[in-house]
């Protein structure tokens, strides 16, 4: 690449650019500064607050003049008695959620792409994404009313022989409940994507299949899902990166002291510790532990699927 | 079109009971709401499980008594300002945003484009920007629920991706033209861009309208300034719907005190479910673009 001979031309290259480049795109520069400062203010400045995950902060000595404790919160998290159940819950209720929440909206898009009305199409589609428009306190409230003692959803276990009261209070059913209400919520959303993606398949390969005497579940295996299959892998690896993300909105609202034992996650404990608490070391150091598991595996993903099939976010 | 197989027709059969089963899963829970807000208010307290249609005689008591209710109406015309405040002022730091982004030559093009898109994959975490709010002073002001979560990387995203397919001759004639960077931005490509600006202001408009939680951390003392879904919160998710009624008296109140959360909850989702059929082809096209370059 460079070597010393060379680098002093380039440098002297780049302030003449610089020059130029101000000269002619200042206007450009002065527009872009309201989102600087935007996003350095709410976004970066709390990335640079995260250094007080390795101190005991102190809101009065700010962040600079807070004793440093290096990794002490950090210990203190993995030996906590709350650490397995907090990795067990977000673990789990991400692994099901996924389990259920990915797949769903691919078979539901493909059941869609078979109606040959395009007006019941049309209906179907606009119908699945209403629940995408209700507020997440709105589908807990009702979420509450259907799984209250006498509500529907408690009802309908009680048939089955359940007789653990209230489904809401329950700690047996609170992933059911929260990966179902999700699934409610972002099912036809969701499936948006692959709906779209299976519109963009060449309408000759299915030709192309029919001539060699495919029938229609032929051509949903052979072409179809081939078609749509680099967009599935792709969100994958998305879905996957974020496998510790259970967001603490949903949960704070839906969980309590009974449902604590299955439905607490590290989102839902840093929410705990850092603003009720305001425990914020502790709180941020926690989150930090979340967000650098969630990117080891959102690259690992990326990497395998790189390596195995060519398909990659980046 | 070619003959289908007997096996196709009964597919095609069971493919359509099973959409339209879905489709009153998708719409049944709201109907049930829907119901339950008209109904005779000592039947709803007695019954259970589903409503299908109202119990007893309708009666819209549970919505006179919300309309006369003044925490519920000050909760709703909150959501209004911070709705229409917080989406203008993301709209316009957006449109900024991915106008630089979208333009090509810049020598720190890549630099800006990657300061942005940086943020959709790292952030400081609940705390520090909690801590950095608090820092600024906004804390129980109603700037904090407009300002921060105002502007999305993702949507700044969407709109460049619209802004790059508008033909780089027309910009540069203006240029020539001696038009400055504003005035391109303002009258060659705002106008042309209505489209995308619509997709923009319903994403942040429906995120506005149902955000909750921001309020529930940054309005530590000031009830007065809570927007509807928080109050709905206190009405349904914990049960402090005596208090926020007390200030209204009379009989009705111990009457229709059953429908209360029913009739909240539906003033909170009637604008949306009244205005998302005409808008979400604009979701679908931002869903869209969005997919491609995310």
């Amino acid at each position: 690449m460079s070597s010393f001979s060379t680098a002093k031309p380039l440098k002297k290259k780049f302030t003449e650019r610089l020059k130029k480049d101000f000269k002619n795109h200042w206007q450009m520069y002065l527009l872009a500064l309201p989102v600087i400062a935007y996003f350095f203010i709410f976004n970066y400045a709390p990335m640079f607050g995260i250094v007080m995950a390795f101190e005991k902060f102190q809101i009065k000595k700010g962040i600079f003049g807070s004793r440093f404790v290096g990794f002490e919160n950090f210990h203190r998290f993995f030996i906590s008695p709350f650490f397995w159940r907090l990795l067990r819950n977000t673990l789990l209720i991400s692994i099901y959620g996924l389990l259920f929440s990915f797949p769903l909206p691919i078979i539901f898009a493909l059941c869609l792409n078979e109606v040959r009305n395009r007006k019941f199409k049309k209906v179907v589609q606009t119908v699945s994404y209403l629940p995408y428009f209700i507020s997440v306190v709105v589908v807990v409230s009702i979420l509450f009313d259907f799984g209250k003692a006498n509500g529907l959803i408690t009802n309908i276990a009680t048939f089955f022989g359940w007789d653990g009261g209230a489904v809401i209070s329950s700690a047996k059913w609170f992933r059911t409940l929260y990966i179902g209400s999700n699934l409610w919520q972002h099912l036809g959303y969701n499936s948006i994507i692959f709906i779209s993606a299976l519109a963009a398949v060449d309408p000759t390969l299915y030709e192309a299949a029919r001539i060699d005497g495919a029938n229609r579940w032929q051509q949903t295996l052979h072409v179809t899902l081939p078609g749509i299959a680099s967009t599935i892998i792709v969100l994958l690896i998305l879905r996957l990166g974020q496998i510790m993300g259970v967001g603490y909105e949903k949960i704070i609202l839906m969980y309590g002291p009974s449902t604590y034992e299955t439905g607490d996650v590290i989102a839902s404990y840093v929410y705990r510790t850092g603003i009720l608490d305001a425990d914020y070391s502790y709180s941020t150091a926690v989150n930090l532990f979340n967000s650098l598991v969630n990117m080891v595996v959102l690259f690992t993903a990326n990497f395998i699927s790189r390596k195995v099939n060519e398909t990659s976010i980046w | 079109m070619m003959k289908r197989s007997a096996g196709e027709k009964v597919f095609a059969v069971f493919n359509t009971i099973f959409l339209l089963l879905l489709c009153v899963v998708f719409f049944l829970p709201v109907w049930h709401v829907a119901m339950g807000s008209i109904s005779d208010p000592l039947k709803v307290a007695a019954s259970s499980g589903l409503y299908l249609k109202p119990l007893g005689k309708p009666t819209l008591g549970g919505y006179r008594l919300i309309m006369q209710n003044s925490t519920i109406l000050r909760a709703y015309g909150n959501t209004l300002i911070y709705v229409v405040s917080s989406t203008l002022f993301g709209l316009v730091l957006t449109i900024l945003a991915a106008y630089v982004m979208s333009t090509r030559g810049l020598l720190f093009g890549k630099t800006f484009a990657l300061f942005v898109v940086f943020t959709m994959i790292f952030n400081g975490g609940l705390v520090p920007t909690f801590l950095v709010v608090n820092k600024l002073g906004l804390i129980d002001t109603r700037w904090a629920l407009i300002i921060p979560g105002a502007v999305s990387a993702y949507n700044i995203i969407i709109m460049r991706t619209s802004f790059s397919e508008i033909p780089g001759e027309m910009l540069d004639a203006a240029r020539i033209d001696g038009a400055d960077e504003f005035k391109i931005l303002t009258s060659i490509i705002l106008p042309v861009s209505k489209a995308i600006i619509a997709v923009i202001v319903l994403f942040y408009a429906v995120q506005h309208w149902n955000a909750w939680f921001n309020a529930a951390i940054y309005l530590q003392k000031s009830r007065n300034l809570y927007p509807l879904q928080l109050t709905l919160r206190e009405i349904v998710l914990q049960a402090t719907e005596n208090s926020i009624i007390a200030d209204a008296d009379g009989q009705d109140v111990m009457i229709f005190r059953p429908l209360i959360k029913y009739a909240t909850i539906m003033i909170s989702i009637i604008p949306m479910m009244i205005v998302y059929p005409f808008v979400q082809k604009y979701f679908v096209t931002g869903v869209m673009i969005g997919s491609v370059k995310g």
